[in-house]
């Protein structure tokens, strides 16, 4: 085997993302890799910058925002790449599938003459060949009656069926790199299980790696290899999932594990919550950004941030507890 | 959708029937003998009164305002006081050099204003936004009729490029197009500010929408997705603030027909209303009520054509 082979697809080094006029960055030194056939579960609250790193693979942030360090696709560096050739990688080789499908698409056209559109880097394609292989993606989403479909609005149609029709967009660009931001947030829990269902043979259909960005652990156990938790912005722990979920060794990673409802045995009268809030970017703590909130903190966790250190084989954190 | 433009058609013959009474209910409130106005103070009693009886004026109101109506239905306009020929002949002769003047205003406005709008919205807070702000805020302030006259001074007047007067020969089309360029120009300008401002609103809007995310994300352009995905939903609101806006757009035609002494229905109303020709008068605000309605019915069906929630919601 040479190294070409064993490169990661996608390689993050000491990213942090600053918002145009924030006073802080709101994304700060995250350093990660996916590796070929590999599909990352990107864990973390509301605000923890998870949606705000797959923006800056793809090359969305705001206008003026600021991305540091490297974000390499396949060894080019996405953040620094001039935007029309980042462009160009967008809907061939990174496909993205978004978290509400009832606005995903455009509501005043046919969804037949959208999925055209979607494969529009298909010069090589005509109009009729463009809509044969769409009509037929349709069908292996699981969609019954794909012509119909075609011919329908967005409005005409449940969460469910819009989802997979995300889906159908973003397979038709034939990815090496699929970035699922929370694809089933917005859709009840029996729609969710169906939509997971169809991830899971979308996942193994993309050519290189998949990102799955979730707040929900039991998504991540049930379709990811390997699981990064990000707080307030920060990477606190990495590894395979089988690592990460039976035993997690970051305090943060256990009381999220502590507080999903799958995960608790015994009858409840109330839901276990981590008690305080993430804190702001402009205004974190000097030493772990969650020692304010972490019940087993000690002194030297106020005053000194920890590092992203190996935790054993292929695992890492970020925890004074752990790393010493 | 052929529901929803059935229940708009219904509607726009209700708001012409309401506009016809009330403007009835306006004629019948005049003060002043109608008779001695329309045969002058040496008319004897005899003739007034024959004339109220010809005209139906001793009649209980209700009946006066429905026989009004029925007349107006069946196209019965009345007679003109001055040449005796039947006022529909003259008002749906005027009527299309008054829709043509309208039209190419408003046309040539949209050309100008949609692109700008758009071009605005798309470099939001720039100087190119400002600019484009400055200008389209300023001509939006400018009325029809001082632009009108303007516009003869200079371009007419001392420039010599274009006739003052007129609507250009009969037959002779290039002549037509000449004498149409001044007053569309005119009834324009302002619209130009003001189309421009409604789209770039009704663009910003749009832009920031989750689906045009959807679309970047798939690397489709920035013009593109702002020409084919953004644009068809941004003219919605812009078409029905247009279509309410055809009221300014016709008086604004008025004027800028008296200035320039265009044959039209903006003219034939004012000559009426300097001779207290009445049934002129009457066929003229008449005609251009249903202008407004039809205008305001395209609108309406344009949106549903564009917009296809809208016509299933009805």
């Amino acid at each position: 085997m040479n190294n070409l082979v064993r490169e990661p697809i996608l390689s993050l080094d000491d990213v942090s993302i600053t918002y145009p006029g924030a006073p802080a960055p709101a994304v700060r030194g995250v350093t990660l890799d996916v590796a070929q056939g590999e599909t990352l579960g990107l864990v973390g609250e509301s605000g923890s910058g998870k949606s705000s790193l797959a923006a800056a693979i793809i090359g969305l942030l705001p206008d003026g925002s600021q991305i540091g360090g490297t974000v390499r696709f396949e060894g080019r560096d996405l953040a620094h790449m001039p935007a029309r050739t980042l462009r160009a990688l967008r809907g061939t080789e990174i496909a993205t599938i978004a978290q509400d499908p009832f606005t995903a698409l455009n509501p005043i056209m046919r969804i037949g003459r959208q999925l055209d559109e979607f494969q529009h880097w298909r010069g090589d394609l005509n109009r009729a060949e463009r809509r044969a292989r769409a009509t037929d993606m349709l069908a292996q989403v699981g969609l019954s009656d794909p012509e119909v479909r075609m011919t329908q609005y967005p409005h005409q149609m449940s969460g469910g069926i819009l989802q997979r029709i995300a889906i159908a967009a973003a397979l038709l660009a034939e990815p090496k790199l699929l970035i699922a931001d929370e694809p089933t947030t917005a859709l009840d829990a029996t729609t969710e299980a169906q939509i997971l269902g169809i991830m899971a043979d979308a996942k193994a259909r993309v050519r290189g790696a998949t990102v799955f960005i979730t707040h929900d652990i039991s998504v991540v156990e049930r379709l990811c290899d390997r699981v990064a938790v990000l707080y307030a912005g920060e990477l606190v722990e990495s590894g395979t999932v089988a690592q990460v979920l039976e035993a997690p060794k970051h305090p943060y990673t256990q009381a999220l594990l502590a507080c999903d409802p799958a995960r608790i045995g015994k009858p409840t009268r109330s839901l276990p919550t981590i008690p305080g809030t993430v804190p702001a970017p402009d205004n974190l703590p000097q030493g772990c950004v969650f020692a304010p909130r972490c019940p087993v903190a000690i002194e030297c966790c106020e005053t000194i941030r920890p590092k992203l250190e190996s935790a054993g084989p292929g695992r890492r954190a970020a925890c004074h507890l752990v790393n010493t | 959708m052929a529901n929803y433009l059935l229940r708009r058609v219904i509607l726009g013959l209700a708001v012409l029937v309401v506009a016809m009474l009330l403007l009835f209910l306006l004629i019948y409130a005049v003060p002043g003998d109608p008779a001695t106005i329309a045969l002058g103070p040496r008319a004897s009693e005899a003739q007034k009164a024959f004339f109220r009886e010809q005209m139906g004026l001793d009649d209980p109101l209700p009946v006066q305002a429905l026989t009004f109506l029925w007349n107006l239905m069946h196209g019965d306009f009345g007679t003109d006081i001055l040449s005796q020929r039947p006022v529909a002949d003259l008002v749906f002769a005027a009527l299309p050099k008054t829709i043509l003047l309208a039209v190419v205003g408003v046309l040539w406005a949209a050309v100008i204003g949609v692109p700008l709008g758009i071009w605005a919205a798309m470099r939001p807070n720039t100087w190119t936004d400002w600019v484009i702000g400055i200008i389209s805020t300023s001509v939006v302030a400018l009325p029809a009729f001082l632009t009108a006259i303007y516009a003869l001074i200079l371009f007419a007047v001392q420039l010599s490029w274009f006739p003052a007067i007129g609507a250009g020969e009969p037959g002779n089309y290039g002549d037509q197009a000449h004498h149409l360029v001044l007053p569309a120009f005119a009834i324009g300008v302002a619209w130009v500010g003001y189309i421009a401002r409604l789209v770039r609103v009704a663009m910003l809007e749009t832009l920031a929408q989750p689906h045009v995310r959807t679309y970047r994300s798939f690397g489709v352009s920035d013009l593109r997705i702002a020409l084919r995905f953004v644009l068809p939903i941004a003219v919605v609101p812009v078409i029905s603030v247009l279509g309410v806006g055809m009221g300014n757009l016709l008086s604004g035609a008025v004027l800028v027909e008296v200035v320039f002494s265009r044959p039209g229905l903006g003219s034939m109303a004012y000559d009426a209303v300097i001779s207290r020709n009445f049934p002129v008068l009457l066929g003229s605000v008449v005609v251009t009520t249903a202008l407004y309605v039809v205008a305001n019915f395209i609108a309406d069906a344009a949106i549903a054509y564009l917009d296809p929630r809208l016509a299933e919601k009805g």
